[in-house]
């Protein structure tokens, strides 16, 4: 697991690195969990460029990082997703309640 | 069944294999040339097998997993994920999306995902005894 992130006027990026699954799911759960409580951004974007891969372990990164911005009034976006996370985000159907910005940034 | 090629693998249910097992599995699905697409697909779906024996078939215990790929005629790879842990009860609640007991961490999509990206599916188990998940994908032939 490898992660980065920024913040830049309320805006936090964090960036995924890697495979995502259920060996490293729980690191980046917690991981983006504590940069969220620690920065308490507006807004949090995920950047997936650099997941090459994910399975539905992702999915769960996902949901639990809105569920951290959520609690603290703030917005999730993810963005720069690839064509296989893409895919399993959609077939999970969690695009529906989650903002995709098509492309990288 | 007649087939072209066959490989088995066997590892112990250290979610390090999760890794190993979808791209060794891919590995042996690239004589078939597949796309890139067909690839992710694949490794996607023998992700979630996997990933389902370590959390749910061997929940308190390390136990063995075999994954066997066979190459069938018509460009069908073949793929048994089987393990010997504490099987399913209730397989229609298991399938079903967004039903998991596996806590926060995990999303319940598992099965979806598999039925999704694979051509076949299908799962069958038996409380106490292990649970056999087989799939296939007919991969296109390209010009």
């Amino acid at each position: 697991m490898r992660l980065t992130s920024y913040l830049q006027e309320g805006r936090l990026t964090i960036a995924l690195t890697g495979e995502i699954d259920h060996h490293c799911a729980k690191k980046y759960i917690d991981a983006i969990e504590g940069k969220i409580e620690a920065y308490m951004p507006n807004v949090c974007l995920l950047d997936f460029e650099d997941v090459t891969f994910m399975d539905s372990s992702g999915i769960a990164v996902v949901i639990n990082a809105m569920r951290s911005v959520t609690r603290i009034n703030g917005k999730l976006h993810v963005c720069g997703l690839r064509e296989q996370p893409l895919k399993v985000i959609r077939a999970s159907g969690i695009d529906k309640i989650i903002d995709i910005k098509e492309g990288a940034l | 069944m007649k087939f072209d090629n066959y490989m088995v693998l066997e590892f112990p249910s250290k979610s390090a294999n999760e890794g190993f097992a979808r791209s060794a599995v891919a590995c042996f699905a690239a004589q078939l040339d597949p796309t890139m697409e067909e690839l992710g697909d694949i490794r996607t779906a023998v992700s979630e097998a996997v990933t389902n024996c370590i959390v749910h078939a061997y929940p308190e215990e390390i136990g063995t997993i075999t994954v066997r790929c066979r190459i069938l005629k018509d460009q069908i790879l073949d793929i048994v994920i089987k393990d010997k842990g504490i099987g399913i009860a209730d397989l229609e609640q298991a399938r079903r999306p967004m039903f998991t007991t596996g806590g926060a961490e995990r999303s319940g999509m598992g099965f979806t995902i598999m039925e999704t990206f694979m051509t076949n599916f299908s799962v069958t188990s038996e409380p106490g005894k292990g649970t056999v998940v087989h799939m296939r994908r007919k991969l296109q032939r390209r010009k």
